[in-house]
């Protein structure tokens, strides 16, 4: 994408329209790390000033160096500082910033937040409230996407009563089951049951983590799928009812159902099963009229057969391999879209070319995963290799508060090969000293057999997890 | 003898003497806690960790209280250890 000229056709239009130039002035990133640093380069190239938002824990780090204007929330507890909506606002006015952009995590899907931006009169950077709502209920997101007729996860999509209930409908269904938590997310408040005897064990466990987690302990079921893969569809929705997908990115690597290495395009998909799947996804999205970018997520089983499992309204952590093949920076789409902007690109104008696979560098035990905070005391990366997208440097110390990922190596190439050797040659030459991260674990994953071949499931890293130690 | 034993938090994080919200604390002062048993959890990134008493006596209370931020290697607990008559024998 090119700064930020518009085309003279461009131009015309919007005068027609009535439209005011419509880039922010000003936008407050409500997060930290390395996805406001993110934020903040595509923010200079459109002439936007930022300004970063910060809590005890933050204050030396980059984000808030190098944004225009910086404002204290407070304490290190995302709670009293990152997650409290009213501190933000008042940063906002503060500043007098046009735009939020949330980035991802923290409230990046609080429709609260999204409808609270909405009536202070401050735009946030993503989909309205009530999208942002339907989709996190995710009970409510499988009727709509039925409706879309885009396959969803065999299952039951009532909100369950009672264990007697729960045993009924699984037997419907067939075991192994996923007992899930309709507010859920991230595996969280998820518990597979292969038995009944095992879902009447784990029901009121689950039923109460999601309540006490979510607010809602609202269950539904969903069929066990095994040896699943998870891809995933990168989808940009105007104001104007323009929808167009950004291709797919692969992501079943994967630990405690948190993802660790994602690629585009995808390497294990026949063309035929990738375009059902764009498809699907654009389906999907035009069932809800969404706005903004957004993530449709899918599992694919042994068959090739594909099923929605839940849409991100947000920016996405591995949003940087898509931005290596397709050319397109979505951050500056996102801005783009929000300020009411027209789609200026349509489908034919989206090309993949090459591919580009990324890592989550995280503070943490390569093999327990236990977390790892501390000081960063030698950080050395290798130069003109691959893009990083760093939360740190030499000398940050990384805090106990928030996540552990501390941030994100993309390696590009012509092609897979190119970009895997590209990747391990990468790996070689980060220095860094003073914290442990999972660079061993990612190193093995890279050196894996399968995972060069190109066709893993998310069982790849708990099957080398177990192959280590039977080595020992 | 009685002997007063210090708990640590072994890592950094926001400490938690109840499971969840709306559960009662852990521990409460005066409880025989056996080792092994869990006194309080420390988030820390995102995850849980479990402190767990590695004696055997009675509980005498936390220094620190829930939500609050712990450095590692801080006291956030004592336990009274209690050699009984009988064991002495």
């Amino acid at each position: 994408m090119q700064g930020n000229k518009l085309p003279p056709l461009r131009l015309l239009k919007a005068l027609r329209k009535g439209n005011k130039m419509t880039y922010f002035k000003k936008i407050v990133i409500a997060n930290r790390g390395e996805i406001a640093r993110r934020i903040i380069k595509t923010c200079q190239k459109l002439n936007i000033s930022t300004v970063a938002v910060y809590s005890d824990a933050d204050k030396d780090a980059l984000f808030v160096k190098e944004a225009d204007e910086a404002i204290y929330l407070g304490g290190s507890l995302a709670k009293d500082s990152y997650l409290d909506i009213g501190k933000i606002i008042n940063a906002a006015k503060q500043t007098k910033a046009d735009a939020i952009h949330p980035g991802y995590g923290l409230l990046a899907e609080n429709a609260n937040f999204s409808r609270i931006c909405e009536e202070e009169g401050i735009v946030f950077i993503g989909p309205s409230a009530k999208i942002i709502e339907l989709m996190g209920d995710k009970i409510e997101a499988r009727k709509q996407m039925e409706n879309a007729k885009v396959p969803i996860v065999p299952g039951w999509n009532g909100k369950l009563d009672s264990i007697e209930q729960a045993l009924v409908k699984a037997e419907e269904i067939g075991y192994p089951i996923m007992l899930k938590a309709s507010a859920g997310g991230g595996g969280i408040g998820m518990k597979m049951a292969r038995t009944r005897d095992e879902l009447a064990n784990v029901f009121h466990a689950a039923q109460q983590q999601a309540q006490s987690f979510f607010g809602n302990g609202d269950m539904f079921l969903e069929k066990w799928i095994d040896n699943p893969r998870h891809i995933e569809v990168q989808i940009v929705c105007d104001q104007h009812g323009n929808a167009l997908h950004l291709h797919e990115r692969e992501c079943s690597v994967q630990r405690n159902h948190q993802k660790v290495i994602e690629e585009c395009p995808s390497p294990s998909l026949t063309n035929e099963l990738r375009e059902k799947l764009y498809e699907s996804a654009i389906r999907g999205v035009r069932q809800i009229h969404y706005q903004n970018v957004g993530t449709m997520e899918f599992i694919v089983d042994e068959d090739d057969h594909f099923y929605f499992l839940e849409m991100n309204t947000r920016l996405q952590v591995e949003h940087p391999v898509t931005e290596e093949v397709t050319g397109v920076d979505i951050v500056e789409l996102q801005i783009k879209i929000a300020a009411g902007e027209e789609l200026d690109i349509t489908q034919n104008h989206i090309k993949a070319k090459g591919h580009a696979i990324e890592f989550r560098l995280c503070a943490e035990d390569p093999f327990t995963f236990f977390p790892s905070p501390g000081v960063i005391t030698k950080l050395s990366l290798p130069e003109n290799l691959v893009r990083f997208d760093f939360a740190v440097a030499e000398g940050s110390e990384v805090s106990p508060f928030y996540d552990s990922m501390i941030g994100k190596v993309i390696s590009y190439g012509e092609n897979r090969q190119d970009a895997l050797a590209i990747m391990q040659t990468a790996i070689e030459g980060i220095q860094l000293e003073g914290i442990k991260t999972n660079l061993p674990l990612v190193s093995k994953i890279a050196e894996d057999e399968q995972f060069q071949q190109g066709f893993y499931t998310t069982n790849l890293v708990s099957k080398l997890l177990n192959n280590e130690y039977l080595n020992h | 003898m009685n002997k007063n034993e210090s708990i640590n938090a072994p890592v950094p994080g926001t400490i938690f003497l109840q499971p969840s919200p709306d559960q009662d604390s852990f521990v409460n002062n005066g409880d025989f806690v056996k080792k092994g048993d869990v006194i309080a959890l420390i988030e820390i990134m995102k995850s849980y960790y479990e402190i767990k008493s590695e004696q055997e006596g009675i509980f005498e209370g936390f220094l620190v209280n829930n939500g609050d931020i712990v450095h590692a290697g801080q006291q956030i607990a004592a336990i009274k250890i209690v050699e009984s008559a009988a064991k002495g024998e």
